[in-house]
């Protein structure tokens, strides 16, 4: 009994290198349906409860009035003009906060002075919750466009600034000696050895500011709006629209899913020369 | 402390006029502490092969980091040509440039760098991963690359710090063959670092043995080339080198 055990054992597992180009895309076809096996029964739950009546739709509107509502507020334009406008400002903020962090992190990454200067305020700046700016930022900026871009923009300074610099400081010091006895100048070593090696550790700060900017995108929009998909999750608060405040919170998922794969995708295209890690991300 | 000094077998060849690498008087302390470069007197001539043998500690990675310009000369005079270059133990390869962009990095060749960078890696054999990324090298491949980014520089001072000390006994046969060979066609000086006694006496005119920051042994080796284990004078070598390492072998 054992014996035949052991035997189908070393049976499966032997030509397991062999078959596995072939069982991959089965087995993981299979994962990637049955990932999505439970949300979708809690979908049809909740539908089944909104439809007999044990959910009220004032606490939550079912998944078909949802759709519903999408399609009315996309046919009527409401949802493209605050989806537009929302994007615009998280892309502002964002390519803000690119600009500042990536500078402020080449200053204080490339130069000792610049470190003393540059890294200490940022140090104590980040441990300040940004969002408990919002009051300040209002009475400075009033209820216009900039408080909001700011407010994205000063989020997501930090992740980027904090990661690129952490990345500048982290190179190899093997390879710096390397550029030296190469002869390399200061200005090549930056060029091909320190900004190349930072990249990964930049492009993760990316990642995070992308995420950081939409959650001060949600409070900025629906602190003080009169537009964007904030504003319009608000708005539907007074007329007791659940289904329009949970199309925003879908949309806010989307555009979250969305930006981040693009990230990744720059991370594939940029970090080629990384040994194939994780080729099959997790859906998130 | 040990001032006595110790009368090191100089270089029997006189007639030499002119040295590629010159160390005179060389001393090296780390932060007031014992000197781990003590007086040190060093020559190498054009085209000589010079192994550096020494137990961990004695100095010998600090004397190459010195003579190829990672630290300082503070005590002492060190003249070395302006072309040198350095293959270090782990390779070193830049991992975001491909190999050839590797090989010719920092290099002013204009157009021609892929050409150059292919003829040389054509050279030590490597001829065929000239696109690849250096983590998907192996081991014996990096060091290959590492020796050609090396010899496209053509340096006259080529120094090699325990480069093949991380490889397999059977690559790093491979890769002493490999470094024998581009040695009779570059006739460039070299220093090789090594714990390896069997590497020094395979490749090198004259093996130095480095102890407590001075030189303990200057032994030329007059063998024939190639040289084998089994020649008794290998074997006489061989032992001559252990004992001044504090090996005895028998």
């Amino acid at each position: 009994m054992s014996e035949t055990i052991l035997r189908t054992a070393i049976r499966t597992v032997r030509p397991a290198p062999l078959s596995r180009p072939r069982l991959t895309p089965l087995l993981s076809g299979w994962r990637g349906l049955s990932r999505y096996l439970s949300p979708l029964l809690l979908v049809v739950l909740w539908q089944a409860a909104c439809s007999a009546g044990l959910l009220s739709t004032r606490l939550v509107a079912s998944p078909a009035q949802i759709i519903v509502t999408a399609w009315s507020l996309t046919r009527d334009g409401t949802l493209p003009v605050n989806l537009g406008v929302s994007l615009l400002r998280a892309a502002s903020g964002l390519a803000i906060a690119l600009t500042a962090g990536i500078s402020l992190a080449l200053i204080s990454g490339l130069s000792r002075i610049g470190e003393d200067i540059v890294d200490a305020p940022l140090q104590i700046m980040r441990t300040l919750p940004v969002l408990a700016l919002v009051p300040l930022f209002i009475l400075w900026f009033g209820i216009g466009e900039t408080p909001k871009i700011l407010l994205v923009a000063l989020g997501s300074t930090f992740p980027i600034y904090l990661n690129l610099h952490k990345g500048i400081r982290s190179i190899d010091p093997k390879l710096l000696e390397m550029a030296r006895t190469l002869g390399l100048s200061h200005r090549q070593t930056i060029r091909d050895v320190i900004l190349p090696g930072a990249l990964p550790d930049l492009l993760t700060g990316v990642r995070f500011a992308v995420g950081i900017s939409w959650l001060m995108l949600v409070v900025a929009e629906q602190v003080n709006a009169d537009s964007g998909i904030g504003h319009m999750m608000m708005d539907a608060e007074d007329f007791l629209r659940t289904d329009i405040i949970l199309v925003g919170l879908f949309v806010y998922g989307l555009l979250g899913l969305t930006s981040d794969q693009l990230v990744r995708t720059l991370e594939h295209v940029f970090l080629a020369w990384r040994p194939a890690r994780r080729e099959k991300g997790q859906p998130t | 402390m040990n001032a006595i000094p110790q009368s090191v077998p100089r270089q029997s060849d006189e007639t030499r006029t002119q040295n590629a690498v010159t160390v005179q008087g060389l001393t090296r302390r780390f932060n007031g502490g014992p000197a781990v470069l003590d007086r040190l007197d060093l020559t190498i001539a054009p085209g000589e092969f010079v192994a550096l043998l020494g137990r961990s500690g004695s100095g010998k990675s600090t004397l190459l980091r010195t003579l190829s310009g990672l630290d300082p000369v503070s005590e002492g005079h060190v003249s070395r040509p302006q072309d040198v270059a350095v293959v270090f133990q782990e390779s070193r390869l830049l991992p975001w440039k491909r190999v050839w962009q590797n090989i010719i990095l920092g290099q002013t060749g204009g157009n021609d760098g892929r050409a150059r960078a292919s003829a040389v890696l054509e050279e030590v054999g490597l001829g065929h991963r000239a696109d690849a990324w250096p983590l998907t090298l192996s081991g014996g491949e990096a060091q290959r690359a590492a020796l050609a980014r090396a010899l496209v520089r053509e340096p006259a001072f080529l120094m090699l710090d325990e480069p093949f000390a991380a490889l397999d006994a059977l690559t790093r046969l491979k890769m002493q063959h490999l470094v024998a060979g581009l040695w009779t066609r570059h006739r460039c000086a070299v220093l090789l670092v090594t714990h390896d006694v069997d590497e020094a006496l395979l490749l090198a005119d004259r093996a130095v043995v480095l102890d407590s920051g001075r030189i303990r042994t200057d032994l030329p080796i007059p063998l024939d080339r190639p040289r084998r284990h089994a020649d008794p004078r290998f074997e006489h070598l061989r032992s001559v080198l252990l004992e001044s390492l504090g090996v005895h072998d028998d």
